[in-house]
């Protein structure tokens, strides 16, 4: 076996493949048909002979793969942030106590030196500052949250598994739990403020039934009663018996018995219908048991198309590269393919050639009408408007349609023909452009049949999801390869687009011109202010800057749709455009681009991530689906129909697109409260818990003497207040799942960042130094110049560690307590059990036994025994307490009244 | 049995991948949801603040009856003062007499007090620099510890104690005398059980010897030390060594540069068994802590003790504002909920 394999370089374009194998000199083309993908599995044969072409990283799949960008959420971000200031924050601190000691060694220290002489290697007043200046780095790195990060992944982690979890969205019917593929972006779930949908499979079930159609002039389909009103189509509706034909797959559903008759009568037109339906497709068969067909097709329509076939009486059976056998009417006739005229994206249709047992040959070719139409005999005239009608009517009704055509061809013609087909398809050079040069000339003047009419089912409850997400304020643009009809019927079905909207605006302009007048005209009319020079965003784009701008969100006079074009959207997407399309389209509630490519997409979700400061989930089934998905700052894949990919590159999947108001509302709204409460709790307790270090600088000569015993510095993050806090992130919720679902207004908070940001930081920051004073100066003032019930002294140093620590944990825990609104038992036991494990260990690290053992690590032996049996010391911790505690209860309490947050009002 | 049914079910066809049905994993746990209504707010202020203000009156009332005498003796003997301010002349004794009278008797236990003011116990060097195993009476190597520079002398013998705490150990004697008409009477003073127990049965030991000053053999005192650790109270066994009442309490470093340490107690019999008459008195100080150099000041202080302590009010006026404070915030929430109350603040479906 020697030939010879001249093919392209790798490349990543997986729908093109050139090259030619030369085998004892004669050359066989190689396409696109003859690859097999990595990965790929090859059915219904025993063996085969493969070579392989690209291998490794040369292969297709991996000249596909891209950069997969890593996502992090705008938490993530803000925290880097907040984290930065912290350290900032320190370094002043630092700074400030190094300063102190500088003077203080200067002032009080050098005469001090009677009892406590310099440090080995000091010298001066100043160096000493230059060495405390490290000290308390070392004293007050508390501050800066490192346990922070690894919290934070355990909350999301937990969160991510109540997705998993969730009942509520698993479905039965394919097994299919909801699935958290990522665990770092929950609680960007609580924020969504656009959503990119897909349409088929994603809002739409991507089942496709055969539901009506159109053949020779007649509409097939719908059910009329005796006085011939056509009636709703129900569960009870009688379906057509298809009894006569062994081989019909008894799922398949039709209820216009009219058509049965025509078949039965063997109609001409309606057998070579079927016929045609029966032929041309690239549909597998399989029947591991006789008599048990499963087709194995690429799109669900045409699977639909060939299984309609079947059940009337045309069953495609088996098919070799040469030979297609289909079963006619219960007689098996055998016909020979001849060529296959492959469907792609320009064509938008596909043909067969193939000579029937009788020695006829026929052209069977199916495709879009707009195409279809164009290449028809004019003989068809008439009878094309008859079908244009009845396509009209199926389009409104939101199906998807096709027209059939078929031609016989003439044998010197055809003979001519595929020779020319076989050199064309052998060329090394400009293989495709002559291939399709050769399918227009031979489609042509073909003769109409008819026209099919899929339908494509709405998912359940998808209305009112949208209903819901639209409540929340969430903007939803739907984006699919679907015609403009489809499209804006599907929406209007779905409750995306209603008569109670006050225009749609339409753009599908084919010039950049006339994009941008139609742009700017609906903008007229939903905000004619912002055309005025006035105008905020006028004037900020104005300026000319290199930093790309975040527009402002602006509100629009009323309720409006958009609805553009695949053809528009590109020049819309074009540099001087962008922003008109962005300002427009933002300004509508719900935006429907149709006719769009995968890429469109994902340039459609860039742009509004470039323009808008908000977060966006993309939602979609399919591989044409991924890119959009892989951009977007959530992904989330539904697991439907068409294959995994979507699935795999998303960071949520689930079955329906239904959980989706679960997922956002539920698990989004809760996760992202939850975090924001952990974040704000966390600053809060680790400010309170360091800054009293800070105080007791100013009365030690800023020596970076520690307040608290060195082991409750040890334990205090990781012990005694660890547990408490998580269980609030993971349990904590401040309303029910049905009141979220209820009142989809609650998810606005999340949207407007409200819950934490630089503000909300600040704010605790300034309630963690409040603390941390009342902390410091409570014990301070309690044990100054006083003494012991049995006289003995108070004031030392010991005893007021014991003391501050104590008061620092039930402030703490309070705190706590007073932001946990989900009292589970976990959460009690966490926080009874932090308080419980503090006093534990205290008592036993400052018991005798550890002192005797560990003489050098316990020092603070009989401190907790000898403190804490005095009352003024548990006086002093209870008004710590009252004044740390008491506040927070009351500028709650008023700020809830005053100015009510959503939550609180439920 | 149950089982035996159950798994070839489950053998013959996929588990199911629905998840539990658990009250964790649906997130339904029972839970008790506590609401800020006006009624727990509310009572929350009033009760806290009727609390509060009833503690700090309690708290000032008792505070007052503390009978308290702090006689600033750095200043009165300015002389010693001057005099210790040159270490040159550590080896000179220096005595000094501060009078002063009582006009009403103090009842009770009477506390003698020593106070330092800017003396930095707190100081983190200070903090360390000391050997708890050594005060253990093990024979352990200092040199690890943190006393430097006070661990050894040139020669290498060892100190003990070791470290800046031991070797700054207040060293004036104080003594109290009662003048009753002509006669002089000396208060008798307790100069033992002031200590902590724990401090004095558990952190300190001497080490274990069949005399103290063999214990201590091949060490030396503190450079500022007068006398062996062993010669801190000759006339008392277990008040001597490393187990001195006065070098236990001194060890117990303070949090802040102000502070007193308990030094005597006036012991109850005779003329003083109900406490201090009225009447004139003296301190007979020994001089020998200087302080002047680094501007601190050195007090002698009597007290009478109640049960929140000394004669210090600052926790019963903190309690009395935090209380005033917390009821005027009641009354502010009261008037504002009354004034909002019209007002809806609830969803309507």
């Amino acid at each position: 076996f020697t030939g010879e394999v001249r093919c392209e370089a790798p490349n990543n374009k997986l729908d093109k493949f050139t090259g030619t194998l030369t085998l004892r000199g004669e050359k066989y083309a190689l396409d696109n048909e003859k690859m097999l993908l990595r990965g790929c599995t090859i059915r219904n044969t025993e063996w085969c002979f493969g070579l392989v072409i690209y291998a490794g990283p040369d292969t297709k799949l991996m000249q596909n793969s891209g950069k997969t960008t890593f996502k992090r959420t705008s938490i993530d971000r803000l925290m880097n942030v907040l984290v930065l200031v912290i350290f900032a924050f320190l370094a002043l601190m630092c700074l400030i106590l190094a300063i102190g000691n500088g003077i203080w060694e200067h002032e009080k220290g050098y005469y001090f030196q009677v009892y406590l002489p310099w440090a080995e290697g000091v010298n001066s007043a100043s160096y000493s500052g230059f060495l405390m200046f490290w000290s308390y780095v070392i004293i007050l790195n508390t501050v800066v949250p490192i346990s922070l990060y690894v919290s934070v992944e355990i909350i999301r982690l937990g969160n991510s598994f109540y997705i998993d979890w969730d009942r509520k969205m698993y479905y039965p019917l394919n097994d299919t739990p909801a699935q958290a593929r990522t665990t770092t972006l929950n609680e960007e779930l609580g924020q969504i403020k656009y959503i990119f949908s897909d349409k088929t499979g994603t809002l739409t079930q991507n089942i496709m039934c055969f539901n009506k159609c159109s053949i020779n002039g007649k509409s097939y389909g719908d059910v009329y009663d005796m006085s011939g009103q056509r009636i709703e189509i129900n569960e009870n509706t009688e379906k057509v018996d298809f009894s006569y034909n062994q081989l019909a797959d008894p799922k398949f559903a039709f209820y216009d018995h009219s058509l049965v008759e025509a078949v039965k009568l063997s109609d001409v037109p309606t057998h070579r219908f079927f016929r045609l339906l029966s032929l041309c497709h690239t549909v597998m068969p399989e029947e591991k048991k006789e008599g048990n067909l499963v087709y194995q097709a690429q799109s669900p329509d045409e699977g639909a198309l060939v299984t309609a076939a079947r059940n009337f009486g045309f069953v495609f059976r088996a098919r070799t590269p040469e030979t297609i056998t289909v079963v006619e009417m219960g007689e098996t006739k055998i016909y020979k393919l001849l060529a296959i005229l492959d469907f792609n994206n320009v064509r938008k249709r596909m043909s067969v050639i193939v000579r029937s047992p009788e020695g006829d040959l026929t052209l069977y070719c199916k495709g879009a009408d707009t195409i279809l139409y164009e290449l028809l005999h004019s003989s068809c005239d008439s009878l094309k408007e008859e079908t244009t009608e009845h396509l009209n009517e199926f389009a409104g009704e939101g199906l998807r349609t096709l027209v059939v055509a078929y031609k016989n061809l003439d044998e010197d013609y055809f003979q001519d023909w595929i020779r020319r087909h076989h050199e064309a398809s052998t060329a090394l050079e400009g293989r495709e452009d002559k291939l399709s040069e050769l399918y227009e000339e031979i489609e042509k003047d073909l003769m109409l049949l008819g026209a099919t009419a899929i339908e494509d089912k709405l998912q359940d409850g998808v209305p009112q999801t949208i209903e819901t997400l639209a409540k929340a304020n969430i903007k939803i643009w739907v984006l699919t390869g679907d015609k403009q009809e489809t499209a804006m019927n599907i929406g209007y079905s779905c409750n995306l687009l209603n008569d109670d909207m006050d225009d749609v605006f339409i753009i599908e302009g084919s010039t950049s011109d006339d994009v941008l007048n139609e742009l700017r005209n609906a903008r007229k009319k939903m905000k004619p202010d912002s055309f005025l020079d006035s105008d905020e965003i006028n004037i900020q784009f104005g300026k000319s800057s290199k930093k790309p701008k975040i527009l402002p969100d602006e509100q629009a006079n009323g309720v409006y749709g958009l609805v553009i074009t695949g053809h528009s959207l590109a020049y819309a997407l074009e540099g001087n455009l962008e922003l008109e399309l962005v300002r427009t389209a933002c300004m509508c509630k719900v935006v429907i681009c149709c006719r769009v490519t995968p890429l469109q997409k994902a340039q459609v979700v860039e742009l509004v991530k470039k323009y808008k400061k908000a977060v966006t989930l993309a939602i979609g089934d399919g591989a044409n689906d991924v890119s959009m998905i892989k951009t977007a700052h959530i992904g989330v894949g539904i697991s439907g129909q068409e294959g995994m990919q979507a699935v795999l590159s998303s960071d949520f999947s689930f079955a329906q697109f239904r959980y989706l108001q679960r997922l956002l509302l539920v698990h989004g709204r809760w996760s992202y409260i939850r975090m924001c409460k952990f974040l704000k709790y966390f600053f809060y307790k680790n400010f309170a818990f360091t800054l009293v270090h800070f105080w007791y600088g100013f009365f030690s000569g800023f020596s970076a003497q520690t307040v608290y015993d060195e082991w409750f510095i040890t334990l205090y993050n990781l012990v005694y207040t660890s547990l408490p806090v998580l269980g609030m992130s993971l349990f904590d919720q401040d309303v029910g799942d049905c009141w979220s679902m209820l009142f989809p207004q609650l998810y606005v908070p999340g949207q407007q960042n409200l819950y934490f940001n630089k503000m909300v930081f600040v704010k605790c920051m300034l309630q963690g130094i409040y603390s941390s004073l009342i902390l410091f100066f409570i014990p301070y003032g309690a044990m100054y110049n006083t003494m012991r019930s049995d006289g003995k002294a108070i004031a030392d140093y010991q005893s007021f560690a014991l003391m501050a620590q104590t008061c620092l944990l039930i402030v703490v825990s309070v705190q706590i307590g007073l932001d946990t609104s989900y009292w589970t038992v976990v959460n009690q036991f966490f926080i009874w059990g932090s308080l419980s494990v503090y006093f534990a260990i205290t008592f036993t690290m400052y018991s005798d036994g550890m002192y005797m053992i560990f003489t050098a690590s316990f020092p603070f032996v009989g401190t907790a025994r000898n403190t804490l049996s005095q009352p003024n010391v548990w006086l002093a911790i209870f008004l710590s307490i009252t004044l740390c505690v008491l506040p927070v209860v009351g500028f709650r309490f008023l700020k809830a009244q005053l100015k009510p947050t959503p939550s609180d009002k439920v | 049995e149950n089982k035996m049914s159950f798994l070839p079910q489950k053998e013959g066809q996929h588990p199911s991948r629905c998840p539990d049905n658990s009250a964790f994993k649906q997130q339904k746990l029972p839970a008790w949801k506590p609401q800020l209504t006006i009624a727990t707010v509310l009572s929350t202020f009033f009760l806290t603040g009727a609390f509060c203000l009833s503690v700090g009156i309690c708290l000032i009332l008792s505070a007052n009856r503390v009978r308290e005498v702090q006689i600033d003796y750095s200043d009165k003997c300015s002389d010693c003062s001057k005099l210790r301010e040159n270490s040159s002349n550590w080896n000179k004794e220096c005595h000094c007499s501060v009078n002063f009278t009582l006009k009403e008797d103090i009842l009770g236990d009477v506390f003698m007090y020593y106070g330092l003011q800017n003396f930095y116990q707190n100081h983190r060097r200070y903090v360390i620099s000391r050997s708890d195993a050594q005060l253990l009476g093990r024979n352990v190597n200092i040199e690890k510890s943190y006393c430097a520079p006070f661990t050894t002398y040139q020669n290498g013998t060892p100190m003990a104690p070791c470290g800046a705490i031991a070797n700054s150990m207040f060293n004036d004697t104080i003594d109290l005398f009662y003048n009753l008409k002509s006669s002089v009477i000396q208060v008798p003073l307790l100069k033992t059980g002031n200590s902590w127990w724990t401090d004095k049965n558990v952190k300190f030991h001497n080490p274990k010897a069949y005399n103290l000053s063999s214990a201590f053999a091949g060490t030396a005192r503190p450079p500022y030390w007068w006398k062996p650790v062993y010669l801190l109270d000759e006339e008392d066994e277990r008040n001597n060594g490393y187990l001195n009442d006065d070098f236990i309490i001194w060890m117990r470093v303070s949090a802040f540069a102000t502070f007193r340490n308990l030094y005597r107690r006036v012991h109850r019999i005779r003329q003083f068994a109900a406490g201090l008459p009225a009447g004139n008195y003296t301190f007979h100080i020994s001089y020998n802590f200087p302080v002047t150099k680094f501007k601190g000041r050195k007090h002698v202080i009597l007290s009478t003790v109640v049960w929140c302590g000394g004669s210090n009010p600052f926790l019963g006026i903190a309690y009395v504002v935090s209380g005033a404070a917390a009821t005027l915030t009641g009354f502010v929430i009261t008037a504002i909920h009354l004034k909002l109350r019209k007002k809806k603040t609830y969803f309507q479906k």
